[in-house]
Formats: structure tokens, C-alpha cells, sequence
């Protein structure tokens, strides 16, 4: 409908004069007559319900290193408003039409706070985003204290929903789950049972080595050695022959790709046999790129979420997305996507668009997503978040194992275990 | 014992590094009694430039072995000009301001050849094609490349050149005369700016080769990675008597072996207390204690041999 501008006046008009949405829908009913034949189409439309707009932000990077990642997750997002708009999802005898604003975080801590600030005094109902950790923190606290609803697509860092914030929640998993899950495959799949960790003194790093250590030592391996590196350096020929002196099964990297690549390729150089594995921070194809072929082949990684190709909606998703935007989907896209229709569901259950009354609907969400069932725990982090490992085969990462994601299909589970 | 030698090899490659690029703080520092600090981002575009041109050769079909022929001449010509030029623009209507004025146009000048480079290159780190198939000697228990031994063959070669340069050449002399006395040189017919000129070309070239050598040693470059090697190669210059150039590579050698030595054992030493994060703080201890005991460095004397 191009008209909205007159129907909205005409249903405020309604509500101003006191004669309540009734003449308000007469004056639609006729107006829809009169002028909207693409509307006359669907039955919907034909008895005639009050269109209402909903504003549902998106902040992500659109500009910078990670520009990619967040034009991925927009466009998702903009898939998913674009069905609802499609489909006409009535929420309490209205029909939505979302209203996408999307906002530039920068990937910066500081702009990201500026954004939310932008989307709340936009009276949106709901936000999807941020996308890095550092930018969903601070701009979690400005969406609580508005009382919008907010859904990460890709945080992972778990300080984002340990901050007691109610309107926070995710649709990955959180770094907690990524390293205890790294353990595991590392003592019962690589049968290691000697294992030298590196962290690059991040945050991020330290972090996921150290959930690492505590689940491999809690797992019956053995942490021989715990070695520092910085998020600049590119040398680690002294710290790695000091790891190679003890011979350990494998050396696990909490750390990006930068320092990993050229650490894998000095380990080749000194002749360490080792296995490598690392987090997220290492499964990108820069890797592959930095560490080259040859030195990357057999390095494992995890990753958050199902590999693209086992996501439950996957290829019907994929096709579309394709068609749509002309692109293939990164990664993030299906989450983003996902995000919208979580909004969107909490208010067709609230039966309101108002945050105030959707917002404990969002908290009991059960939905099939694109990324598979999709609940939230009492803390707002993806319920058996499902997490897989990739392996470096002939310079490709290669999904070898998925890991939970699967048990949030019972609709009616019992209250939220605690993890 | 192979543990111990491979860090012996590993501080060795690394303190040959840091020797070159600590060669052009200690000329620059003799002369003209300025640290240079735009010197360490001359490796980075030294780095960055060569590894740019190596692409550009390979991709129109040219061998490796001209490929990387030409792009380190490329390198070396661009990364001399640029020193020439910052001298000329930066320093040179500096020369009689007081000793703060240049040293804060060399931070200035360093701040924009990063962020130049930035524009230019992105701030991704960029890899270097897998061209280069070095091949692995066991010596002693020790795992030893070609190319570990190409650099530091290299290094020798280059500071042996120059040393003999300095003693031996009229150029030389001219250059010691100037940083005798500017002045009382100039008088002599000595034409001082044309010796200045050269000594930041020799210096910024030998960055730049310096910049090829971590290229093709560690596979990747970035527009900030001059700022740490610059900093650890001054550091080598202040230890080894800032000035002289001899005191440049034994203090960078120094400084390779004490970080390989020190990242390796500390743990063990302290039992764990310490670890290898407190790298950076070992070496910089070391140069503490050297500034404590013997001011003037290693090797710098008053009457000492500078270049």
C-alpha cells in the first residue's frame, strides 16, 4: 500500500475524536476501496484490518574490516521483514508492517552506545543487533533502561546477558560453551591427553583459554604449560620451541586469526607435530590465507552455531537470500533473520507491539528458526546453543562435528535448566 | 640441550633483525643527535611495498627469483627516497630549533606514514603468497631453515658493508667528520646536508631490508607492525651505546638472545610465577640495568667510533 500516511492519520484521527477505531476502520474500509487494489488480493485485506507500523532496529558494522559481517546480517534482516510484511501478521487485529531502521555501529564500543540511543528515541519496538561484543555491552544497558528488547546475532563474549539485563538475549553461543566444547573434542575425539595452551592477553583470548584449561583438566587431560602471547605479535619461535621441549598432543590458541596463522606456520618450521585447534577467533578463511595451505591443513576450530548447510531451513533460505541480494550468505544472515521473526513472534503471542507487553513473551520463545529451535535460557543465552568444529582440509574449513542444538525441540520443556 | 639451541638459533635470527634496523637509529643518532622515530615504519613499508610489488611481478609471469629481485630493489629505492624526502621535509628546516622540536615531528611523521600506509594497504594483516618453500636442517637436535640462515647471512654481509663503508670509504670519512662537527666539517668542504642525505638513505634501504627479511620470515605484514620493531631496535641501539655502530649489532643480538632466552626459560625459572606475557619486560629490564651500570651502552664511549 502506498497511501499508509493517510490510513495511519485516519486511524489517529479515529482515536483523537473519541469514536474509537471503529471510524477509523470505516474510513480504511473505504479508502481500501477506493485506491488499493494490491490489497484487495489478499482476504486480509478485505475485512478490512488497521495496518500498523512497527519500527524493529538493526545496528551492526556497515562500514570497516567487518563491513561484510554486518551487511550479512541486514540483509537477513531485511529477508525476514520483508516475509512479514508479505505474509500480513496480524497482532491483535492489526496488520504489521515493519519498518527495518538500520544503524552503522562502526564495530566501535562508544558509536554503538550512540546508535542505541538514535534507535530508542526512534521509539523502536524491538533491536537486533549488536553485532560485536564490545558494541552489544554498552548498548545493552541504554535498550534496558528503554525496556526494548534486544537480540545479539552474533555476541558471544558471556558478560553481554550476565549483566542482569532483561530485554538481552542471543541466538549464539556464548564463549562458556565454546571452550568446554573444545575440550571435549580434544580428549575424546583427538584422544589427546597432553596439552599446551596459548592465549593472546585479550579479553576473548584469556577468556576462551581458560574455560579451556578448567574443562580439559575437570575432562582427566593434562594442561602442561599455559604460555602468553600479545593480539600484535607475529614472532612465537621462543614459545613455541619452549612447548615443543614438552612434546604435548596438542596446543589449543585462545586468540584471532593474525596471531594464529603465522603460529601455525613457525610451528611447521620448528617441526612440532602437534595438533592446533583454536575458536572462532581462527575460523575464517584469513587464516587459511595467512597460515597457507599446506601449514593450515588439519587445524580445528569451533565455531557457534550449525554449519550452513545442516541449518534447518538451510538451502530454502539460501536460495532465497541468494536471489534477493545477489550474494551467497556469509554466516551471520540466518541469525539476523531469525532475530526478526523471534521479535515478531513474542508480539503475535503478547498480542501487542508495545515492548512493555511483549517483553516476557520474547523470554518464552519456542520457534523454529533457519539456526534450528530457538529458546532462551533465564539469563537470555540460546538455550543448547548448538556449536560446531571445523577442520582445515585442502584449504577449506570443513564442519566435522555439531555439538548440542537439538534439545530445545521439546516445546514443553521444564523451567530453564541452569547451565 | 636441542631445546637450549633452538632458542639460541631463534634469538639469533631474531637479534640480526633487530641489529639492521637498530643500525639506522644509531647512524641518524650519531649525526645528527635526533632519534629518528618515523625509522621503525620504514620497515613496515619496506615490508608492505615489497610485498605489494612481489604480487604485482608475479602476477604478470615473472619467476620467483626475479620477482623477489625486483621487488626488494623496488622496496629499497621507494623506502630510501621516502627517507631522504622525510629528512629534507621533516628534519632538515629543523636542524638549528631546539633538540624537542625534531623529535616531535619524528613521532608526527611516524604517526602519518602509519596511518599513509593504512590508507594505502587497509589495516588487514596481509599474507604473503606461499611462494617461498623454505627447507628445515635438523642441526644439534634443532630445526634450522634456509631461510633463517639466508638472514642472518645476509645481515652479516650488510653490516660488514657498512662498517667498512664508514672506515674505509671517503664517504666515510665525511660522515665521521660530520658528526664530529657539523660545522668544522662544512668548513672543510664537506657538503654536510649531502652527507645527512646519504646517511638516511643508507638507513631507510638496510629498513627496508630488514622489512623483507620479517616478510618472508614470518608470512605477513601490517601497517602497525613497524611501531614494536622499531621500538625493540632502538632499545637494541640504546644497549649496544646509541652512536655506534658496532655497539647497533652486538646490542641487537643481544636483544634477540635475551628475548628468545627469556620468553623460553622464565616460566621455569620463577616456577611459573612468571610467564612468557612478561617477554617484553625481561628485555627492557636488561636494558634498565645496562642504562644503571653503564650509561653510555655496551660500546658507546665518549670518544667512541660513531658513524
Amino acid at each position: 500500500m502506498n497511501n499508509t500516511p493517510v490510513l495511519l492519520q485516519a486511524v489517529r484521527a479515529g482515536r483523537q475524536t473519541g469514536s474509537g477505531p471503529l471510524a477509523g476502520l470505516l474510513l480504511i474500509g473505504f479508502l481500501a476501496l477506493a485506491g488499493c487494489s494490491r490489497e484487495a488480493d489478499k482476504p486480509a485485506a478485505v475485512a478490512g484490518p488497521v495496518e500498523r507500523v512497527v519500527k524493529i532496529g538493526l545496528a551492526a558494522p556497515l562500514t570497516g574490516s567487518e563491513a561484510h559481517v554486518g551487511e550479512d546480517i541486514r540483509n537477513g534482516g531485511q529477508l525476514a521483514v520483508d516475509d512479514i510484511n508479505a505474509a500480513g501478521v496480524l497482532v491483535a487485529g492489526e496488520r504489521l508492517r515493519i519498518e527495518l531502521v538500520v544503524e552503522d555501529d562502526e564495530a566501535n564500543p562508544t558509536k554503538a552506545a550512540t546508535v542505541a540511543q538514535s534507535l530508542v528515541d526512534r521509539k523502536v519496538a524491538g533491536v537486533v543487533g549488536h553485532f560485536n561484543s564490545g558494541a552489544s555491552i554498552p548498548a545493552s544497558r541504554i535498550y534496558a533502561e528503554a525496556g526494548v528488547p534486544q537480540i545479539s546475532p552474533g555476541s558471544t563474549n558471556p558478560k553481554y546477558t550476565e549483566q542482569g539485563f532483561k530485554t538481552a538475549f542471543r541466538v549464539v553461543a556464548n564463549d562458556n560453551q565454546q571452550g568446554p566444547t573444545l575440550a571435549r573434542f580434544a580428549l575424546d575425539k583427538l584422544q589427546a591427553r597432553t596439552i599446551a595452551v596459548i592465549d593472546d592477553s585479550t579479553a576473548y583470548g584469556q577468556g576462551l583459554a581458560d574455560t579451556f584449561s578448567a574443562a580439559v583438566i575437570a575432562g582427566g587431560g593434562k594442561v602442561l604449560v599455559r604460555e602468553h602471547t600479545t593480539d600484535k605479535d607475529t614472532d612465537f619461535k621462543a614459545i613455541l620451541t619452549s612447548i615443543k621441549g614438552r612434546k604435548p598432543d596438542v596446543i589449543m590458541f585462545g586468540g584471532i586469526d593474525p596471531q594464529a596463522g603465522p603460529m601455525v606456520k613457525q610451528m611447521a618450521q620448528l617441526g612440532i607435530r602437534a595438533r592446533f585447534l583454536g575458536g572462532d577467533g581462527i575460523q575464517t578463511p584469513n587464516f587459511v590465507k595467512l597460515a597457507g595451505d599446506a601449514d593450515a591443513e588439519g587445524v580445528y576450530a569451533s565455531m557457534p552455531g550449525l554449519p550452513k548447510a545442516q541449518m534447518p531451513g538451510g538451502q530454502a533460505f539460501f536460495d532465497r537470500f541468494q536471489a534477493r541480494f545477489g550474494k551467497p550468505v556469509e554466516l551471520f544472515a540466518p541469525m539476523g533473520y531469525d532475530a526478526v521473526q523471534v521479535l515478531v513472534d513474542a508480539m503475535k503471542r503478547a498480542g501487542s507491539v508495545d515492548p512493555a507487553r511483549f517483553l516476557d513473551e520474547v523470554g518464552k520463545t519456542r520457534y523454529n528458526g533457519v539456526i534450528g529451535p530457538i529458546a532462551f535460557d533465564e539469563k537470555g543465552d540460546l538455550r543448547d546453543a548448538p556449536l560446531t568444529i571445523y577442520v582445515v582440509r585442502a584449504g577449506q574449513w570443513e564442519p566435522v562435528e555439531t555439538i548440542g542444538g537439538a534439545a530445545a525441540a521439546a516445546p514443553e520443556a521444564t523451567p530453564a535448566p541452569t547451565r | 640441550m636441542d631445546i637450549f639451541i633452538q632458542q639460541l638459533v631463534n634469538g639469533v635470527v631474531l637479534g640480526s633483525i633487530y641489529a639492521l634496523v637498530a643500525l639506522g637509529y644509531t647512524m641518524v643518532y650519531g649525526i645528527l643527535g635526533l632519534i629518528n622515530f618515523a625509522h621503525g615504519d620504514l620497515v613496515m613499508v619496506g615490508a608492505l611495498s615489497a610485498l605489494a610489488l612481489l604480487k604485482v611481478c608475479l602476477a604478470v609471469g615473472l619467476g620467483l627469483p626475479a620477482s623477489l629481485a625486483l621487488a626488494t630493489l623496488g622496496a629499497v629505492l621507494l623506502c630510501g627516497g621516502l627517507g631522504v624526502l622525510i629528512e629534507r621535509v621533516a628534519y632538515r628546516p629543523l636542524r638549528s630549533a631546539p633538540k624537542l622540536a625534531p623529535l616531535i615531528t619524528a613521532i608526527g611523521v611516524s604517526i602519518l606514514i602509519e596511518y599513509g600506509a593504512a590508507m594505502i594497504w587497509s589495516k588487514q594483516y596481509l599474507a604473503l603468497p606461499p611462494v617461498i618453500q623454505s627447507t628445515t636442517w635438523q642441526l644439534a637436535g634443532a630445526a634450522i631453515t634456509d631461510l633463517q640462515v639466508a638472514i642472518v647471512v645476509m645481515a652479516s654481509v650488510l653490516m660488514a658493508g657498512l662498517l667498512w663503508l664508514i672506515r674505509a670509504t671517503p664517504l666515510g670519512v665525511a660522515m665521521r667528520a660530520t658528526e664530529q662537527n657539523a660545522e668544522v666539517a662544512g668548513l672543510m668542504g664537506i657538503d654536510t646536508h649531502r652527507v645527512i642525505a646519504i646517511t638516511f638513505l643508507i638507513g631507510s634501504g638496510l629498513a627496508a631490508l630488514a622489512g623483507i627479511m620479517v616478510l618472508l620470515y614470518y608470512g605477513v605484514a601490517h601497517y602497525f607492525m613497524g611501531f614494536m620493531l622499531g621500538l625493540k631496535a632502538f632499545t637494541a641501539a640504546v644497549l649496544g651505546g646509541i652512536g655506534s655502530v658496532p655497539g647497533a649489532m652486538l646490542g641487537g643480538l643481544l636483544l634477540g638472545l635475551i628475548e628468545s632466552l627469556g620468553a623460553g626459560y622464565v616460566g621455569e625459572l620463577t616456577g611459573g610465577v612468571f610467564g612468557s606475557n612478561y617477554r617484553d619486560v625481561f628485555a627492557f629490564i636488561v636494558l634498565i640495568l645496562v642504562l644503571v651500570l653503564r650509561p653510555a651502552g655496551l660500546l658507546g664511549t665518549a670518544s667512541g667510533e660513531r658513524a
